[in-house]
């Protein structure tokens, strides 16, 4: 027994605490799971949950648009689309939300192959053009078939998620981790179990080679679109639940641009960058409007925010937090505190080859 | 401590709600006649293809010569509007005046943005079209903070309407088909006849041969990222008084102008112009001839678009693509 619990704490200190990523990571996880203990405010829980629900999206836009490099403008298409068939099923199938919410996220896979057919016969900025259009169009529908979809009221009086905030607040933060997790391992090029995530990478940094080492890169670039979607549907599901009603707004051009600005913010290319970018914007923008400025000013410091962090951060804000506290060891690739002077595994100078560089 | 006491003075202004934003506005006048249905798409589709063009080839000259697709374009297309709105209908300087100072200060605020974001972030495409996202934002959010959600209107140049085949016309409308004609033809000189524009049209060939043979592209680019504001700038001036002046008004124009670029052919300007024209009258047939067109306005030319990259990706004009290698 003794055995058992010695071998986990040594794997917990030398896959956890020695890194100081994977630390922060663990306290966030915890801080999150017992924040309900210290506070049961309705307006704090009210926005942690949304904040969970968009991380889950944000982090569903860094699957296509980060690693794969398909720069994706129409998020919101996965998103709105499952919160709208959640909504039917659950208004006029009266299907309960642990239906409506998986079939929701179906409904956006279908969504995310109908958009990637034809997206795959381009790259660069005319896929984006193309991505862009879709929500646009569905949006115009949305308009033109108002009695089955509500028109710009949008469908009232979808079931709640369950009876209490902090059943919701429990509920959401346990699929969003479960998300997370998921996607971090799906795209995880480091992974020794999944070669999706390098498969990706590679086809995100040349296309063509890829192809010639022999990937189906159209297959891979589909199943990336496919992921994406569910994702982003199971966000845009939790949404139509949470908030009771879905509408045009969950189309909005804006609300994808905000996926982006969220990601971007964050970090691209990594799965904790738009979660970190959420958790960090989301709530500063909704407390910021409790202030009676903030309400008018929020978007515009939004904006510059977004603005310096590119100008000044271009990888992000968890990418460069990454570097100032982490470093690789050269000889044997593993994450070691970056105070350290050598690897904590095979004693190797971590510093020395830096210094070289630099000089 | 609220901002609202500063803006008051500037939110009490007229406010002219007329109509919600989907809907074409048809001069009253030419209501209700039955026959000029035909002559009504006519105008519109001019009016909307000229302003549609002199947007989408502006757009198109930044995306060849600089490589950034401008989403902030439509941006300075608003910004001059509501220069002009602020300029006639605040300060009270008549409307030609402030509408060349609108045109001025928003290739200006073009060329300032360019120095000091777009240029720094230039190695990175991503990075290009985020930030240009992140402009507009901050100018639609800027506008809403200062003018709120309310419509405006700006007065037309000339007031007062003319018969042509049985379908009273506004000036305004003939005014705005000229004037983009008149641009769009000013701009083809520049292009084509002067050693600026020799230079512009060597950038966008070949950048790196451009700069070999002794041009400053960097100024070059920033040149040109001033022209295509200034073009955006012109568009808003004559088409302002057809339209309402709102924060939200650069959506429906980046819209179109996209489906406009690719229907066209990436960085090619006769394509851009043609396209316009298209796109402008089946936007305006969709409008008057489908019961809630309205709605559909950007779908259909999105519609367009997306069939257009599907089977003819390079557009009507445009170059075969081919697989680039870096």
């Amino acid at each position: 027994m003794t055995e058992y619990v010695f071998w986990l704490w040594q794997w917990f200190r030398s896959e956890i605490l020695a890194i100081p990523g994977r630390l922060i990571a663990l306290l966030f996880v915890l801080g999150l799971l017992f924040l309900p203990a210290l506070t049961t405010q309705a307006h704090v829980l009210r926005i942690l949950t949304f904040t969970a629900v968009f991380a889950v999206y944000a982090a569903s836009w860094d699957v296509l648009a980060g690693y794969t490099g398909q720069v994706n403008l129409g998020q919101t298409l996965f998103f709105g689309v499952a919160a709208y068939s959640a909504a039917l099923l659950n208004l006029h199938l009266n299907f309960p939300p642990w239906v409506t919410i998986p079939s929701g996220a179906i409904v956006a896979v279908l969504a995310g192959l109908i958009v990637g057919i034809p997206a795959l016969r381009l790259r660069g900025f005319y896929l984006s053009l193309v991505t862009l259009a879709f929500p646009v169009i569905l949006t115009g529908l949305v308009f033109v078939f108002s009695d089955v979809t509500g028109g710009e009221l949008g469908l009232i009086g979808v079931d709640r998620l369950s009876h209490s905030r902090v059943w919701d607040y429990y509920l959401v933060l346990i699929i969003m981790l479960v998300c997370l997790f998921a996607m971090f391992k799906f795209t995880d090029p480091g992974s020794q179990w999944i070669r999706v995530g390098l498969i990706l990478h590679g086809i995100r940094e040349d296309e063509i080679t890829a192809r010639t080492s022999g990937i189906h890169t159209t297959r891979y670039k589909l199943m990336a679109f496919a992921v994406s979607g569910f994702f982003a549907g199971i966000a845009g599901g939790l949404y139509a639940h949470l908030i009771r009603i879905a509408g045009p707004s969950t189309l909005e051009l804006f609300f994808s641009f905000q996926a982006i600005l969220w990601t971007v913010f964050g970090g691209m290319g990594t799965i904790y960058g738009p979660v970190a970018g959420v958790f960090i914007l989301y709530p500063l923008v909704e407390f910021v409007r409790l202030h009676p400025v903030g309400e008018a000013v929020r978007f515009v410091l939004f904006a510059l925010m977004l603005i310096l962090t590119l100008l000044f951060m271009p990888e992000g804000l968890t990418t460069w937090v990454r570097d100032k506290i982490e470093v690789t060891c050269p000889r044997c690739k593993l994450i070691n505190r970056r105070s350290r002077e050598h690897c904590r595994v095979c004693r190797a100078p971590l510093h020395r080859d830096l210094k070289k560089i630099e000089e | 401590m609220s901002l609202a006491p500063f803006f008051a003075d500037v939110r009490a202004l007229p406010i002219v709600t007329v109509q919600p934003p989907l809907e074409v506005r048809i001069p009253a006048e030419g209501r209700g006649r039955n026959g000029a249905m035909f002559q009504m798409i006519l105008i519109n589709g001019l009016v909307f293809g000229g302003v549609y063009a002199t947007l989408a080839v502006g757009f198109s000259l930044v995306f060849g010569v600089a490589k950034i697709l401008n989403m902030a374009h439509t941006g300075f297309y608003m910004i001059t509007a509501f220069l002009m709105f602020v300029g006639s209908a605040v300060i009270g300087i008549p409307l030609l005046p402030s509408a060349l100072l609108s045109i001025f200060t928003a290739g200006i605020v073009a060329i300032i943005c360019y120095k000091l974001v777009f240029d720094r972030v230039k190695t990175h495409e991503i990075a290009l079209l985020i930030i240009s996202i992140a402009l507009a934002m901050l100018f639609q959010e800027i506008l809403l903070l200062i003018f709120a959600a309310h419509y405006r209107n700006i007065p037309p140049f000339v007031p007062g309407y003319r018969e042509i085949a049985g379908l009273r016309v506004s000036y305004q409308h003939l005014l705005t088909i000229g004037s983009t004609v008149a641009t769009l033809v000013a701009l083809w000189a520049l292009l084509t006849r002067t050693r600026l524009g020799d230079a512009i049209r060597a950038v966008a060939e070949d950048s790196e041969t451009a700069n070999l043979m002794g041009i400053n592209v960097g100024r070059v680019c920033m040149i040109t990222m001033g022209i295509s504001a200034v073009l955006a700038g012109v568009a808003a001036a004559v088409v302002a008084p057809l339209f309402t002046v709102e924060p939200h008004m650069w959506v429906h124009p980046l819209i179109m102008i996209l489906a406009v670029v690719v229907l066209g052919g990436m960085g090619s300007i006769k394509g851009s112009v043609m396209a316009a024209f298209i796109l402008g009258f089946a936007e305006t047939v969709v409008v008057f001839l489908v019961p809630s067109g309205g709605y559909l306005r950007g779908a259909v030319s999105l519609g367009i678009m997306v069939v257009v990259l599907i089977v003819r990706p390079e557009g009507l004009f445009g170059v075969v693509f081919e697989e680039e290698r870096l």
